[in-house]
């Protein structure tokens, strides 16, 4: 197994400089709307935090971790590590050919990219080869469970296996909804072919996959804290098939639910958004199901170190453990995470936040923490073992995750609460030509403070990271294999329909049918292919 | 499946959350009317704003969003109305894809262009509301906004 070595590693150390550079804007975006070091070029920056931080570190990271954990749940190589290894290079030749034009001020169109703002072509181009090498590594996994199934044709899944499978179905019928958007709109649009398109239509197709995205990301970090983190913890997953029915019920909901992004827009009648609202309802109950199940394990866990009583436990858990931290810390930012975003589905009260930084201060706690900072809890477990160094700076990584705990309950705080006030999301403020209440101008300075701290952490991140690559003191062993949790309630006890993915696919894609025929069907009759191509620095179509 | 009875509360307990907030957002639409924009199929897209009043305190806005100004017919970026009256805006774009957020009221709307949207509210209490874009719409987006006068 130990070819998956570099494999990974090579996806992580893309998917880090990306990260790397992201995160540097992100800072000047929290200055910036405070008015502090406001002299650059806001939106490119904007498009460059939110491609490579919400595309590219997200994606090269997981399918790197996501051929690890199949590897370890299923007991065999790859099929095959050729075909990942191409994967890997589309999905860099991908990231490239958009970012080119993004560093070079041709592509500031955000990462939703909603036209008919256009960006070059080689643009959409990246973006779709950096979906085709997703779909390749989706591949390598699939070909991979079925020559396990070949060889094991009674074994249940395991549930690491159910985890990683999950990300990659919700993933896939996903972005059928972009490749769609990109090749039959975007594409032929951006080189001419065709003058004029549908900018509600494109929306439509881009949030059928924006919504499902956010589950891309979450998953894996569903995946670390049901199979990984319990025991971590020094305890035992409290009920495997829970967390199976858990994972099913993503996969029925995360999709149809993609109009709750378009509660304000025109076209699209308010009982199909109702209807994408109800959905969306829906798919807080596996994450319900998920808190009590970790909760549970957490209990578990605690009491097995000797704690007692009704809270008595909760002290008694590894906080001084770098991995337990990050992963601690980021299901705590998580609580409030889906708590704000039960806010922003809620239809008519999605009328109050909007397109405010109450969005951005929602989804930091999300992909923002509740991911990003579990895959930092990830590396630091498993980048010693990959590497065969220990852990460089174990108090610097424990630093980490308690000042990016503190950094982002600072940030996303203020900005909800200036998001509350009217204040809008995507924009340089700095340099508006409004004002706000005096108020306001106070929590865009505790939003800066926030952004500063966790700018400092995730540069402690950086030096824990490349000391663990260059100076961590090297190990005697290696292993690649994964801590997994034992369960308390095992798999024995999981109904079969719970592993049969022919179930679960075949309800999705009926709700999927139920929720966007006449989302779709209202779309195509009432918005035209009318719309020729803008720059953002000109207020006029671009001459063709 | 064992289903732990404290999981099968935890179980109900969400359950019963989730209904209470579905009921709480169907008594503010029905209730209190605080809706999310439709499909409009009568109105079909316009290139020009307008400011009418269609009965005594009552005004129609039709909202032309453009790089980067609104154009609400008034040659000007704002509207005068006397407190108490009922505005219905008529949104769509000339251009690119931009927003129109009036922070002191429930009003939240994207402007795109071929399709128009429609919202409704009362201007109850004088003072100056403002109405700012909310979002990106290219190099000039931060300084587009326009401003709503209600007088006594
Ligand atoms: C140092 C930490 C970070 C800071 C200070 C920061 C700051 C910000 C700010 C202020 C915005 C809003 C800008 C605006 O709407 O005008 C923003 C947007 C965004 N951030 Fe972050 N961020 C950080 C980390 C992250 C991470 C880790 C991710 C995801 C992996 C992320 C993903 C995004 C995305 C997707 C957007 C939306 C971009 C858009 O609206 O087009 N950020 N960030
Ligand atoms: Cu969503
Ligand atoms: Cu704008």
């Amino acid at each position: 197994m130990g070819k998956i070595r570099s494999l990974t590693l090579w996806h992580w150390y893309v998917g880090f400089a990306a990260l790397f550079v992201g995160l540097f804007f992100g800072l000047r975006q929290s200055l910036a709307r405070a008015g502090i070091w406001a002299k650059y070029d806001y939106y490119q920056g904007l498009t460059l935090h939110g491609v490579l931080n919400a595309l590219v570190f997200t994606t090269f990271f997981i399918a790197g971790f996501l051929y690890l954990t199949t590897e370890n749940s299923l007991k065999r190589p790859l099929r095959s590590y050729a075909l990942a290894w191409f994967g890997f290079v589309v999905l860099l030749a991908g990231t490239v050919l958009a970012a080119v034009p993004i560093l070079t001020g041709r592509a500031s169109v955000l990462y939703t990219f909603y036209p008919p703002l256009m960006a070059h072509p080689s643009f959409y181009i990246g973006l779709t080869l950096v979906v085709v090498g997703s779909w390749i590594a989706a591949l390598v996994v699939l070909r991979t469970y079925l020559a396990w199934r070949r060889e094991n044709p009674e074994a249940r899944v395991p549930l690491m296996f159910i985890a990683t499978a999950t990300t990659y179905i919700v993933w896939f019928i996903a972005t059928i909804g972009v490749a769609a958007e990109v090749l039959f709109l975007l594409i032929p649009w951006s080189l001419g072919w065709v003058k004029e398109t549908n900018p509600l239509l494109a929306r439509t197709l881009f949030w059928y996959f924006g919504h499902p995205l956010v589950y891309f990301w979450l998953l894996p970090a569903y995946l670390a804290w049901y199979t990984i983190m319990p025991r971590i913890a020094g305890g035992k997953l409290y009920s495997d098939p829970m967390a199976r029915l858990a994972f099913m019920l993503f996969i029925l909901f995360s999709i149809p639910v993609g109009t709750h992004h378009q509660f304000a827009d025109p076209g699209i009648g308010s009982n199909w958004k109702a209807l994408h609202a109800f959905f969306t309802f829906l798919v807080a109950f596996p994450s319900l199901l998920t808190a009590f199940n970790l909760a549970a394990s957490l209990e578990y866990a605690g009491k097995s170190r000797g704690g007692s009583g009704l809270f008595g436990w909760w002290a008694k858990l590894p906080y001084g453990e770098p991995v337990f931290a990050a992963f601690i810390s980021a299901m705590i930012l998580f609580i409030f995470g889906g708590i704000s975003g039960i806010v922003n589905a809620s239809y008519n009260l999605n009328m109050v936040v909007h397109n405010t930084s109450f969005i951005f201060g929602h989804f930091h706690l999300t992909v923002g923490s509740a991911v990003t900072l579990t895959f930092m809890g990830l590396t630091y477990l498993i980048l010693p073992r990959l590497s065969g160094r220990e852990l460089f700076g174990r108090r610097l990584a424990l630093v980490q995750s308690y000042t990016w705990l503190i950094g982002m309950l600072i940030f996303s705080f203020a900005n909800m609460a200036a998001g509350r006030m009217g204040v809008p999301r995507r924009t340089d403020l700095g340099l508006s030509t409004y004002s706000f209440p005096q108020v306001v101008e106070r929590l865009e300075k505790l939003s800066a403070l926030g952004g500063v701290i966790l700018y400092a952490s995730s540069l402690l991140f950086f030096v824990v990271f490349l000391g663990t690559l260059f100076v961590g003191r090297r190990s005697k062993e290696r292993s690649f294999s994964l801590p997994v949790t034992e369960a308390y309630q095992t798999e024995a006890e999981a109904p079969r329909v719970l592993d049969n993915w022919k179930v679960w696919i075949g309800i999705a894609v009926v709700l999927i049918i139920i929720a966007y025929t006449p989302v779709l069907n209202q779309v195509l009759e009432i918005s035209p292919f009318g719309s020729p191509a803008y720059s953002p620095s000109l207020p006029v179509p671009l001459p063709r | 499946m064992r289903i732990d009875p404290f999981e099968k509360f935890a179980m109900i307990v969400g359950g019963i959350l989730l209904g209470a907030f579905i009921l709480a957002i169907a008594y503010a639409n029905f209730v209190w009317g605080v809706k999310v924009p439709t499909c409009e199929v009568v109105t079909r897209p316009f290139s020009k704003g307008a400011f009418i009043e269609t009965a005594p305190k009552t005004y129609e806005v039709q909202v032309v969003a453009r790089m980067w100004y609104f154009d609400m017919g008034t040659g000007k970026n704002e509207i005068t109305i006397p407190a108490g009256s009922k505005v219905t805006f008529f949104v769509t774009s000339g251009d690119v894809v931009h927003g129109i957020k009036i922070p002191e009221k429930n009003i939240n709307i994207m402007a795109i262009p071929g399709v128009v949207g429609r919202v409704q509210t009362t201007f109850e209490r004088p003072g100056e509301y403002l109405m700012v874009c909310h979002e990106y719409c290219g190099i000039g987006h931060q300084g587009m906004y326009a401003k709503i006068n209600v007088i006594q």
